[in-house]
């Protein structure tokens, strides 16, 4: 199991029905980096992370070709594991959507997927989830309690900690803050810089300035295509294309 | 961590999707059977004693006269009565709660028409038999005789008030309030705006309170059966003892056989045709409705 | 001159406005006057001999009728909930597969919704009653019953599956959930609510049906019914039977008791569904 989890991806196309949302697309993603996303919206870059744990498979008419390998699975490959591949790369979205039920069993759901049922097993899975996001002083009174009536912050930290309960290897973030107040997105990001150690994480981001605090490297989407992949640094104080240079200068957007 | 087999997971899902699937069928498959034994032992009697028997004017079993025209004409005069009472009563009803009546009323008086729709249809026939008839026979009747065409449209009329209400009132809240605002701005006074542009706007909610009420009045059987008299004649006026279809199915259930017993069953199958008319003639214009929504959007854009 | 016409265009709607106001009475008058009426004349009839008591014709019970409503809620529900429910889950959660199959289980429902309850009873009758030879009893009226509240199950189940935001759906399929889990786990808990609400209501229907019966279980009045395949009664066939067999009493307090049955089942569906919406999704 101790197999690498870097994501190389090669020649990716895809299509909803007609329209063309990715044009060949190729990069190569490390262990423990994190890797940021931006571009206006429309540009796929939403379109892009949802591949890579094949929740387009949700979605009507969405024909995808190249190919996506992590590890050393092609994941679009016949017969791949798609709960296993959905268990390894978590995700966390844009609006926080904790399950109307107990903290305890949001977090708890995932284990209990892949079948842990021992009650002293899933308070340790609970705890450790609920501690890495830094949630669990928050809350460690009151996990009977419905997730619905924690804050919004606080729900999206539950929702990242419910994604780490499942031991993921990749985390994708799809605008994990765009829906949150300025303390909370503080939180998250400083949440996102202590879990790279552990995890690779790949972060949708409308906002350069969090992809210039957080990320190591950055990819920039335009109308389908990726313009530019470099390290962060590189790519905001040096870009090498003008359309990442007009985009990061704020001419449009 | 325990592992369940991907296999085992997948061919769980493909197992309950075939589950659900099934249910889903199931609808299809009662459809399909109503349809098939309804007309496989209805149709054949008709060719049998005759197209003119049938559609005849007798109803006689003694003489194996199965004529149900009477009872078609009833059942249309009857559905055309009462959809016109309810209607109206029931438009202007959900009118006057949309916009002319106090704010603080409008709760309880939803919920209360809410609770009387559920009120099950042999008690509005009771109410029918006990008061309608008998009030009807000593005030209103010129011969005497309270059961008849008027007892019945007035019994089902208010049995399908509580329906038509919600139904319009929901079409009419429905409409977006820009229009009734916009209108006002225009210099019109609430009622003008009500009644010219709220009203229109909501019609095709209004039509489909009109068809519920239409269908739930052609088929409605207990709350007739109690108040119409049930011969099986002509009907000449309001007040004079007839039959429905729909009472003409129930009253023969128990005490026929035979021949008789088909001849029920073939005038159920009239029903259900007009039934089957009427909502696929509704499905039709609505669906011309929608469509037409759709061009309009797409020019607008 | 040109005003005068404004003028009058503006008394003309006035007038209507009262109109509707009349209407509004009308209607009032019309609905509470049912229920006064059968409230007078049915309360003082109530009696424990009636509700509970021997039957003779002298003086009936409503003992057959009870045992038989209960017998026939029993055996629509427990046919007609799974299968609608199921029939809601294809129709909501595998709109993926967009099949034709989908397009006709509507038409389907659409068409079932707006048959008149005595042509089910027509059909039950020659099904139940002759071609499966079960003769005049409770289990093929409430099969019929079932087929007939199939549609009301499975509108308002597909509205409560509609009503759980897709969000919650794709957070369970993130998590390497199957289909079967999402649906079990997380949409049926969320939509549970609106499901009990819809079952209750479909209990109502039920309760309310006469036509079907009258033509599938044979109104048995004076007999209580052994087991489901006897034949029996209903609490409101027997509102039909006394109302036209010469006992008003009897049918005016058969109708109370109906009335008041069908309004707390109403009243409850109703106060249950706005516990739950306060309580669950409404922060979402």
């Amino acid at each position: 199991m101790d197999s690498k989890f870097n994501i190389t991806v090669r020649n990716c196309d895809l299509y909803y029905s007609e329209f063309q949302a990715l044009k060949d697309v190729n990069m190569d993603i490390d262990e423990h980096e994190v890797t940021a996303f931006i571009g206006p919206s429309g540009c796929g870059k939403s379109t892009f992370i949802k591949t890579l744990n094949r929740m387009n498979d949700l979605i009507e008419d969405c024909r995808i070709t190249g190919e996506i390998i992590i590890g050393e699975q092609d994941i679009y490959e016949k017969g791949t594991d798609v709960t296993m591949l959905r268990k390894n790369v978590g995700m966390v979205f844009q609006k926080p959507n904790p399950f109307p039920m107990t903290i305890y069993d949001n977090i708890a759901f995932a284990p209990r997927t892949f079948g842990i049922k021992k009650k002293a097993e899933l308070d340790e899975v609970v705890e450790r989830s609920l501690r890495q996001a830094g949630l669990w002083d928050e809350v460690r009174d009151r996990l009977r309690k419905n997730a619905m009536g924690l804050s919004g912050g606080q729900q999206q930290r539950l929702c990242i900690a419910r994604a780490l309960a499942a031991e993921p290897k990749i985390l994708l973030m799809d605008e994990p803050t765009s829906a949150l107040d300025p303390i909370s997105t503080g939180k998250i990001e400083e949440l996102m810089i202590e879990l790279k150690k552990e995890y690779t994480i790949i972060i949708v981001t409308h906002n350069m300035q969090q992809a210039t605090r957080i990320s190591d490297k950055t990819a920039f989407f335009l109308l389908g295509e990726v313009i530019e992949y470099a390290t962060t640094q590189e790519l905001f104080s040096n870009p090498k294309d003008k359309r990442t240079e007009s985009y990061i200068t704020g001419r449009f957007g | 961590m325990m592992i369940k087999a991907y296999r085992f997971i997948k061919a769980r899902d493909y197992l309950m999707r075939a589950v659900f699937m099934l249910c889903a069928a199931f609808s299809i498959l009662a459809l399909a059977c109503i349809c098939v034994f309804l007309f496989v032992s209805g149709i054949p009697f008709i060719g049998r004693i005759g197209f003119s028997n049938f559609f005849g004017t007798t109803w006689h079993v003694d003489s194996q006269a199965y004529g149900i025209l009477s009872m078609i004409v009833t059942s249309l005069y009857l559905t055309a009565l009462a959809t016109f009472i309810g209607v109206t009563t029931g438009l202007l009803t959900a009118i006057c709660l949309f916009r002319f009546c106090p704010k603080r009323l409008i709760p309880s008086i939803r919920q209360m028409v809410n609770l009387l729709a559920g009120i099950p249809s042999v008690i509005y026939g009771l109410f029918g038999l006990i008061i309608i008839v008998p009030f009807l026979r000593d005030y209103v009747s010129p011969n005497s005789i309270g059961f008849g065409l008027l007892a019945a449209s007035l019994v089902v009329s208010i049995m399908i008030l509580p329906t038509i209400v919600s139904v319009s009132l929901d079409a009419l809240n429905a409409v977006p309030r820009s229009y009734y605002e916009g209108s006002l701005a225009l210099g019109a006074t609430s009622e003008q705006s009500v009644f010219k542009v709220v009203v229109p706007a909501a019609r095709s909610g209004i039509l489909a309170a009109v068809v519920l009420a239409i269908g739930r009045a052609i088929g409605e059987t207990m709350a007739v059966i109690m108040v119409i008299g049930n011969s099986p004649v002509m009907p000449h006026g309001l007040f004079q003892s007839v039959r429905t279809m729909t009472a003409n199915i129930a009253l023969g259930a128990k005490e026929l056989g035979g021949d008789a017993a088909t001849a029920l069953v073939s005038t159920g199958v009239v029903l259900f045709i007009f039934t089957l008319l009427l909502n696929i003639s509704f499905n039709l214009l609505r669906g011309g409705e929608k469509r037409e929504k759709k061009r309009t959007q797409k020019t607008d854009t | 001159m040109k005003k005068n016409a404004h003028k009058r265009q503006i008394l003309k709607f006035a007038v209507l406005k009262n109109i509707t106001r009349a209407a509004l009475l009308v209607s009032l008058i019309a609905l509470v006057s049912v229920v006064a009426f059968i409230l007078i004349r049915g309360l003082p009839h109530i009696n424990m001999q009636l509700l509970f008591g021997e039957y003779t014709s002298r003086s009936p019970s409503l003992l057959p009728a009870i045992t038989g409503t209960l017998y026939i809620i029993v055996i629509s529900i427990l046919i007609a909930a799974p299968i609608g429910i199921g029939s809601a889950i294809y129709l909501t959660e595998y709109t993926n597969s967009k099949s034709r199959l989908i397009r006709i289980v509507r038409i389907a429902v659409e068409t079932l919704a707006g048959i008149p309850s005595i042509v089910y009873g027509i059909f039950g009758y020659l099904v139940f009653v002759v071609a499966l030879g079960f003769r005049y009893s409770l289990i093929g009226g409430g099969m019929t019953l079932a087929i007939m509240i199939l549609p009301v199950i499975v509108r308002s189940t597909e509205e409560s599956l509609l009503a759980v935001p897709l969000a919650l759906r794709e957070g369970s399929f993130a998590l390497g959930s199957s289909k079967v889990r999402t649906i079990f786990s997380v949409v049926l808990p969320c939509a549970a609510s609106g499901i009990v609400t819809s079952l209750i209501l479909a209990i109502g229907r039920v309760i309310s049906e006469s036509a079907a019966l009258l033509m599938t279980i044979g109104m048995v009045v004076n007999k209580v019914p052994e087991n489901f395949a006897s034949p029996g009664t209903s609490l409101a066939l027997n509102v039909y039977y006394f109302g036209s067999h010469g006992y008003p009493e009897e049918a005016a307090a058969t109708a109370v008791v109906l009335l008041v049955l069908v309004m707390s089942i109403n009243i409850l569906a109703t106060a249950l569904g706005k516990f739950f919406g306060k309580g669950e999704l409404a922060h979402g």
